[in-house]
């Protein structure tokens, strides 16, 4: 079936799609787009190799618990069984990894911290028989106490998550840790993972000038990324010792520094290769099974294929941080706001993850859109015994939002003013202060994006009422359930905006590379686009066609399949891919655009003077000046020859946030959206539907606009997700509860309402072609937009999200 | 055990399969057939989903032997299968759901796609001119994590207008 020299399922150029124009602006296919209606897109669960091996990780059942001993003896034993590997069998020195702090065992050491930690590996030619092998690994547990919320976490004598953490910076500690534990004055506690305080003006005094002051206790519950491709990839021993991955993921490069000392190879011989990618979400961000693939694979000389199951995927990568949040606002009877100040603890379960980044973003955007020049704001995020968490889809700033627009709503009410009105006299403008100092330096058009969405029709009343005077139950509450034909249904219409970061923060050095090649093909100038970025379904494998068409005048583009044989693309994460990566595409187009004028100088100067005194652009396979005059071909100036150009570009730079006072100018760019959510609930049984969720969001330029509105469609939706379906149920033992996608939902197209968009495009400066990175912003404002709705339907306070039908209910 | 059946048309066997082993495991893993896809193994996404003798079905269900002697088809076949279906009126390599998906930008991420694709076309072959309360219906079962489903709904309405027209084309 497969050749014997590589894997099947091996990442293809991709080199079709798209018409001439098809540059920035349009809305080309996509180019995997073809591949993935006929089921030939190689996901890197559909990777197959001659002779390969499946592994199979064995699992903590306990949240914390030392390990006492383990014994591989009979699973070593099984027929079909090729290797087991546990903690003891690791090659090299290094045997932790993490994103910014390595505090992750690749296999846990004397101690599991949370359920579900791998604890040893199987290699087996059957996936059953791996299976089945792991479960016959004896391994003698000794349950400890969990830490599983912030009481447990930092009261008398609390077990220490991380006793040894040597992460901390030196310095004084402001409070010295129980047992002589390293602490800075960020991190009072060691169960503290980080901390951030932010402090801008005197909250104190604003706060008594203040005609009306609304309190809240908000809580955000653990939502997981939920992407349908599974963790999974195959690693492919290699003749130098080394070895291939193909993999499914959000950062190459990343991974590539976390497994190469693990495995104690150089990098250069992990070779990477991005395999198809089911989504990721944030979900992506941190390892799951590449180091144990590459172990399996490397000790047993074969290639290893691990894929997990949907309940495996649960416990194989990070989630959304669950939050409790502790907001007051206050502002004066004409509707200003005075001060604000709040606490946010959010959970990072048992292992550090994203979670300083998490902090960092939720303290800096807690005040959201508005104008407040006294703040008084404190983030952390706590180590406990619950599973890990990290990044998913505009953390930190999607649970400060889900708490800021519960009080703008009520202070709205408390001043007996409209919501949309109160928002709009505090929306902050280009200019504002963020509660770091920052200042706002790009449209910033809050207000415009509530008009919009408000400005909006309605959606009509009772649809389920058909023409034919039946009852249509799919459009009620409880749908084919028939809960209801209309009785006890009331609908409510609710607001929110919210205000995101876009890039990496906070002094990161954050960079993409990229590198093209403009050569004649078959008569005709192509051009080859080779980058690390993982495409991960956003379309920026797009958005790089467009951008090479657009700056080198070619129609043909080609894309290189990413690897790390090429600079690192950063992260997909933040919204930033298209901001970085496309900014480096169009940096390195336009180093090729120099070469090429240079070449057409030497061979063609003399032939016309515009050659040295025009501005001169490539369009449609031409040389041409900006006044449009033809002055050669591409094919007659690049002959036989091949241009190329590769660079590292960057976005401008931040600063870190003060570890005290939180000022400090630390993000890049800022992204807005706003929600109107209308929803009819049926107030005897609680449950809900949501009609319509309209949005509007200011992109900075649509570089792909069916692209970018399919992004806002999918975050509101996961946003919706939130509000009324989506948590990962941990116990008080920190067990969780429902790892599946019968007991942990996702909004199915019958749940998902009709989401108008409104696309703004006022162009951010600084930013390439003006655009503001858009994948985040739409899930934030969607989660509070619905909730405001139901309550207005329900006259219920209603401080958590998902909301449950006895929230809705109770007595 | 063996198992022998007809997969888009072409008969496949499959020689010591577990007798465990799924519908969904023996197209992916022993047939080179991985367009169906394995989101959750458990019956509850959709992206396995496949005709067995006509009616969609999620593979992942389906132990591989009760398809023994029966027809199977899969995202693989489905432009042949709709070509054979409406006979020779149509151009285009692809069935008017996949140019529908593609056109609409119904594809992100794209591992929904496969079974969303084999449950859209089974719609519009039930149901040619689907309201849109008949296509959430029938899509229900079927999750996508990435395109919050509007482009799905734009995807499959334009794939029944072209159906219906007579003369689906193709952009
Ligand atoms: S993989 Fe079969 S329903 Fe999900
Ligand atoms: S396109 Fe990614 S799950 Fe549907």
């Amino acid at each position: 079936m497969a050749p014997a020299t590589g894997p099947t399922g091996t990442p293809t150029r991709l080199d079709e799609g798209a018409g001439t124009r098809a540059g920035v602006g349009d809305s080309p296919l996509r180019p995997d787009g073809t591949l993935k209606v006929t089921g030939d897109f190689a996901y890197s669960s559909d990777m197959w190799h001659e002779d390969m091996l499946w592994g199979c990780t064995l699992r903590s059942p306990h949240a914390h618990a030392e390990i006492r001993s383990i014994d591989t003896g009979e699973a070593l034993r099984q027929p079909g069984v090729h290797a087991v590997l546990t903690f003891d069998d690791l090659p090299a020195a290094t045997t932790h990894y993490g994103l910014e702090i390595q505090d992750t065992p690749v296999l846990a050491h004397g101690r599991v911290r949370h359920h579900g930690e791998p604890v040893a590996l199987v290699a087996a030619d059957h996936p059953e028989t791996a299976r089945r092998a792991a479960a016959k690994i004896k391994v003698e547990y000794e349950e400890l106490p969990v830490v599983h919320d912030e009481a447990s976490a930092l009261g008398e004598g609390a077990p220490l998550l991380h006793p040894d953490r040597d992460d901390l910076p030196q310095g004084p500690p402001a409070s010295s840790g129980p047992g002589g534990t390293p602490s800075a004055p960020h991190v009072p506690h060691p169960n503290i993972v980080h901390r951030q305080p932010i402090v801008r003006g005197d909250a104190e005094a604003a706060a008594g000038r203040a005609d009306v002051i609304v309190t809240g206790e908000y809580e955000v519950g653990m939502q997981d990324q939920a992407f349908l491709g599974p963790e999974s990839g195959l690693a492919v021993p290699a003749e130098d010792g080394g070895v291939d991955l193909y993999i499914a993921t959000q950062w190459l490069h990343s991974d590539l520094r976390q497994i190469a000392p693990v495995l104690g190879l150089p990098e250069e011989k992990v070779r990477m290769t991005l395999s198809g990618v089911g989504g990721a979400f944030g979900g992506r961000e941190d390892l799951s099974m590449q180091i144990h693939a590459c172990l399996l694979a490397l000790r047993t000389g074969k290639p290893v294929k691990i894929v997990y199951n949907r309940f495996e995927s649960f416990f194989g990568h990070v989630h959304r941080h669950p939050a409790t949040l502790w907001y007051e606002h206050g502002a004066t009877r004409d509707g200003k706001l005075t001060h604000m100040r709040c606490r946010i603890v959010l959970d990072g379960g048992a292992y550090a993850s994203a979670s300083p980044a998490v902090v960092g973003n939720a303290s800096s955007h807690a005040a959201g859109p508005y104008v407040v020049d006294d703040v008084d704001i404190e983030a952390l995020a706590l180590y406990t015994n619950n599973p890990p968490c990290g990044a998913m889809r505009g953390f930190g700033a999607v649970q400060a939002c889900f708490a800021y627009e519960a009080q703008m709503d009520k202070l709205a009410a408390e001043l007996d003013m409209d919501p949309v009105d109160f928002r709009q006299r505090n929306a902050m403008s280009r200019g504002s202060l963020m509660p770091t100092g920052q200042p706002v330096d790009a449209p910033a058009p809050v207000a415009e994006l509530l008009r919009r969405v408000k400005a909006r029709p309605l959606p009509m009343e009772a649809q389920w009422e058909s023409v034919g005077g039946e009852t249509d139950v799919r459009a009620l509450p409880g749908g084919l359930s028939n809960t209801t034909h209309g009785e006890g249904v009331v609908r409510g219409v609710g607001y929110a905006v919210g205000i995101k970061n876009v890039c990496y923060s906070e002094g990161f050095d954050d960079y993409s590379t990229a590198r093209v090649r403009l050569e004649v093909v078959g008569g005709e100038p192509v051009a080859l686009v080779h980058t690390a970025m993982a495409e991960v379904g956003q379309g920026g494998i797009t958005v790089h066609t467009q951008i090479a068409r657009t700056e080198l005048g070619v129609t043909q583009v080609t894309l290189h399949p990413a690897d790390t044989r090429v600079g690192s693309a950063g992260s997909t994460s933040a919204s930033r891919q298209t901001y970085m990566t496309g900014g480096a595409v169009k940096h390195v187009c336009e180093l090729v655009r120099e070469k090429v004028l240079r070449r057409g100088r030497e061979l063609f100067g003399t032939h016309h003077p515009a050659w040295a005194t025009a501005e001169l652009l490539l369009e449609g396979g031409k040389v041409v000046t900006d006044g449009g005059e033809v002055l050669a071909s591409l094919v007659d100036v690049l002959g036989e020859e091949a241009v190329e150009a590769e660079d590292e570009w960057r976005h401008r730079a931040t600063a870190p946030f003060d570890l005290e006072t939180g000022q400090g100018f630390g993000h890049v760019q800022y992204s807005f959206a706003a929600h109107r959510a209308v929803v009819e609930v049926d107030t005897e049984l609680g449950l809900v539907k949501v009609v319509e969720l309209a949005c509007a969001q200011d992109v900075g330029k649509a570089m792909n606009p069916q692209a970018v509105v399919g992004q806002i469609h999918g975050g509101t939706t996961q946003g919706l997700g939130l509000a009324v379906m989506e948590e990962i149920v941990v116990d008080p033992a920190a067990k969780v509860r429902n790892p599946s996608f019968t007991d942990y939902l996702i909004p199915t197209i019958a749940d998902t309402p009709t989401i108008p968009v409104d696309v703004l495009e006022l162009a951010d400066e600084h930013a390439p072609y003006g655009l503001r990175g858009a994948g985040e912003a739409p899930t934030l404002s969607s989660t509070p937009a619905v909730m405001a709705a139901i309550r207005a339907a329900t006259g219920r306070a209603l401080p958590r999200v998902p909301v449950r039908p006895e929230h809705i209910v109770e007595v | 055990m063996r198992v022998t059946f007809t997969v888009n048309g072409r008969r496949h066997e499959a020689d010591d399969v577990w007798e465990g082993e799924s519908l969904l495991y023996v197209l992916r893993e022993r047939m080179g057939l991985p367009g169906s896809k394995n989101a959750c193994e458990q019956g509850e996404c959709g992206s396995c989903t496949v005709r067995l003798d006509g009616e969609p079905v999620c593979a992942c269900l389906v132990a591989a032997g009760q398809a023994e002697g029966r027809e199977v088809v899969t995202v693989e076949g489905l432009a042949a299968y709709a070509k054979e279906r409406e006979g020779s009126a149509r151009t285009g390599d692809l069935a008017p759901v996949q140019q529908a998906f593609l056109d609409a930008g119904a594809v992100q991420c794209g591992f929904c796609t496969p079974g969303l694709l084999v449950a859209a076309d089974e719609l519009i072959e039930r149901n040619p001119q689907p309201s849109d309360a008949d296509i959430r219906e029938a899509l229900s079962g079927n999750l996508c994590r990435c395109t919050g489903y509007e482009k799905i709904m734009d995807a499959v309405r334009l794939a029944a207008a072209r159906t219906d027209d007579g003369a689906p084309e193709v952009v």
